[in-house]
């Protein structure tokens, strides 16, 4: 499924839901199942900077396309990356880079996106595509 | 103050009859809805909300005083000087203060930085020793590091207790003959701790040392008499005394404000200009540079005048009530540890829920119409003293009521049954 399928089968799946606490509901249930990081990952070094809550993010490269773990002290903050991960796991570093995602408005979640929010949902885009960057980089 | 008698106030009829109703009446923001539902406002302590007289003060200052202060010659400058020296008279009355010992900054920040800045170049040398605590804002943390970094003078810290009230016994050890300043607040901001500030005062001066308070959370919620306390130095901002943001206040005994440099150069604090000598004004002008915050110093007159009209003291009461039945109700949830519950205590409860991160609980109440702040409140070191990531405030005002506090913990049980 490409980057923007994904994206595109999140926005309906947010569709069903008629009120607020229901689509956090889903939220927490993803931050639920979030591809767990290993525990030897959750140092500084793989934390995201700028957010309220603790939240590690993991990186690697198998067989050419990269795949994303994370985990975070806070449910909420672990869906939302939860649902970033869902969107660019398992796709070359390329794909990751030039991807324009576009779903966080389209479900209503904008507001975290904004940089004086501290869930930091921007900041975990701009590590997912930075170490995107790193990837293509060692790859090449 | 005292919330260890709480048993026989657990009410929602509380005896001191303030007419919240039509109190609320006057705040056109309380009735508006955020996604779609009413909106309880218990973030207090980071803003309070405005009413009408204020938002109408604004308006009317530029429809029809607008003008520059302090050296006009014509009629509307003549009336934005005199509203703004009578706002001045205002605040010192409020404060029990001269007026001439009422300067305006930008808010309890400034106030604290013209200090360290001032009262510092003036005061403190290589060695000297400033006392801060360890329930300090940043603001009130911050200029002392940097004061101390340009002096090469050492800061010392008043330890807390794990209910949250000032160490006293160790800041007696703390004051020395090289301390100059000892720099606290007088209500934690976190914790809603009232600090004994009495005592404070009286065995730094004992010593011959003075005192500034942070008097931020303080002033909103009680009456504050400076030349009671024998403070050296008060500051506050407007915005959470019901007025305008951008306007603040530092109040400072004479002595010192005399004996301090400006903080910035500009105009208005100066005397006399020429190219090779500057000679400086008297103070309160020496400490404000350039044009102010002419509109929201006058509009903070009337938001003052606004408190007083319904009693500091009636405020006191009624918020004390909220506190008691919020802490009590809270108190009763699985999970909650109320983090601050010192017996002398402001309208503030911060929490933690167990297993659960702040955060998730501030979003999830703020779906359901409930403001509240989340997080270390500028207040990393004492946050890290209780070992947590943070925690849940919720602060009130006189605005708010009982049925709020009863829907906050209708919001919170759901947030909690979600997240579990």
């Amino acid at each position: 499924m490409s980057i923007e399928e994904t994206e595109n089968e999140i926005v309906e799946e947010f569709e069903i839901f008629g009120d607020w606490m229901e689509k956090y509901e889903h939220i927490i249930e993803i931050g639920n199942s979030v591809p767990k990081i290993d525990e030897k990952y959750k140092n500084e070094a793989h934390e995201i900077k700028g957010c309220q809550s603790k939240v590690w993010l993991h990186s690697e490269l198998k067989d050419g396309k990269i795949i994303y773990s994370a985990d975070s002290n806070a449910i909420i903050t672990k869906g939302l990356v939860g649902l970033v991960i869902r969107v660019f796991s398992d796709h070359t570093p390329e794909e990751i880079i030039n991807a324009d995602i576009s779903f966080i408005d389209k479900i209503g979640l904008h507001e975290h996106l904004s940089p004086t929010r501290s869930n930091g949902l921007t900041a975990m885009i701009k590590q997912i595509k930075f170490d995107a960057l790193a990837l293509r980089a060692i790859s090449n | 103050m005292d919330i260890t008698a709480k048993s026989k106030t657990l009410t929602k009829e509380p005896e001191s009859k303030l007419d919240v109703e039509t109190i609320r009446k006057d705040f056109p923001i309380l009735h508006t809805k955020v996604h779609g539902q009413p909106l309880v406002y218990f973030d207090n302590a980071a803003t309070s909300q405005k009413p009408l007289i204020v938002l109408d003060a604004i308006q009317e200052y530029y429809k029809e005083t607008n003008s520059n202060v302090h050296r006009g010659i014509h009629y509307l400058s003549n009336k934005a000087t005199n509203e703004f020296e009578a706002s001045r008279k205002t605040i010192a009355t409020h404060l029990n203060a001269s007026h001439e010992e009422i300067i305006f900054t930008r808010g309890t920040t400034e106030a604290i930085n013209l200090v360290a800045f001032s009262f510092g170049e003036a005061f403190v040398k290589n060695g000297d020793e400033i006392i801060i605590s360890h329930m300090e804002h940043h603001s009130n943390i911050v200029p002392w590091q940097m004061l101390c970094e340009r002096k090469n003078a050492v800061l010392k810290v008043i330890p807390i207790t794990q209910e949250g009230e000032l160490k006293m016994d160790e800041f007696k050890k703390l004051l020395s003959s090289k301390t100059k300043l000892v720099a606290v607040t007088h209500v934690s901001n976190t914790l809603g701790t009232i600090n004994p500030v009495e005592e404070i005062i009286e065995l730094a001066h004992a010593k011959n040392i003075s005192v500034l308070l942070d008097g931020a959370q303080a002033v909103p919620h009680m009456k504050v008499d400076v030349k009671k306390l024998d403070v050296d130095f008060y500051c506050f901002s407007g915005h959470k005394l019901f007025g305008p943001t951008g306007i603040g206040v530092l109040y400072g005994k004479s002595k010192w404000l005399n004996q301090m440099p400006p903080y910035q150069g500009g105009g208005e604090m100066i005397k006399e200009v020429t190219l090779t000598k500057t000679t400086y004004n008297e103070p309160p002008l020496r400490f404000e540079a350039g044009t102010p915050n002419i509109e929201a110093s006058i509009v903070l007159a009337k938001a003052i005048d606004y408190v007083n009209k319904i009693g500091l003291d009636k405020i006191a009461k009624y918020e004390h009530d909220l506190l008691l039945y919020a802490t009590e109700k809270l108190e009763k949830i699985e999970g909650v540890k109320i983090i601050g519950t010192a017996p002398h205590k402001t309208a503030v409860i911060s929490f933690i829920v167990e297993g659960i991160h702040p955060s998730d609980i501030g979003i999830l109440l703020d779906k359901q119409g409930v403001a509240v702040r989340t997080g270390h409140h500028c207040t990393q070191p004492l946050i890290d003293c209780f070992k947590i990531p943070g925690t849940v405030r919720a602060s009130f005002a006189f605005y708010n009521t009982f049925d709020e506090i009863d829907i906050f913990l209708k919001a919170l049980n759901k947030a909690i049954s979600m997240l579990k």
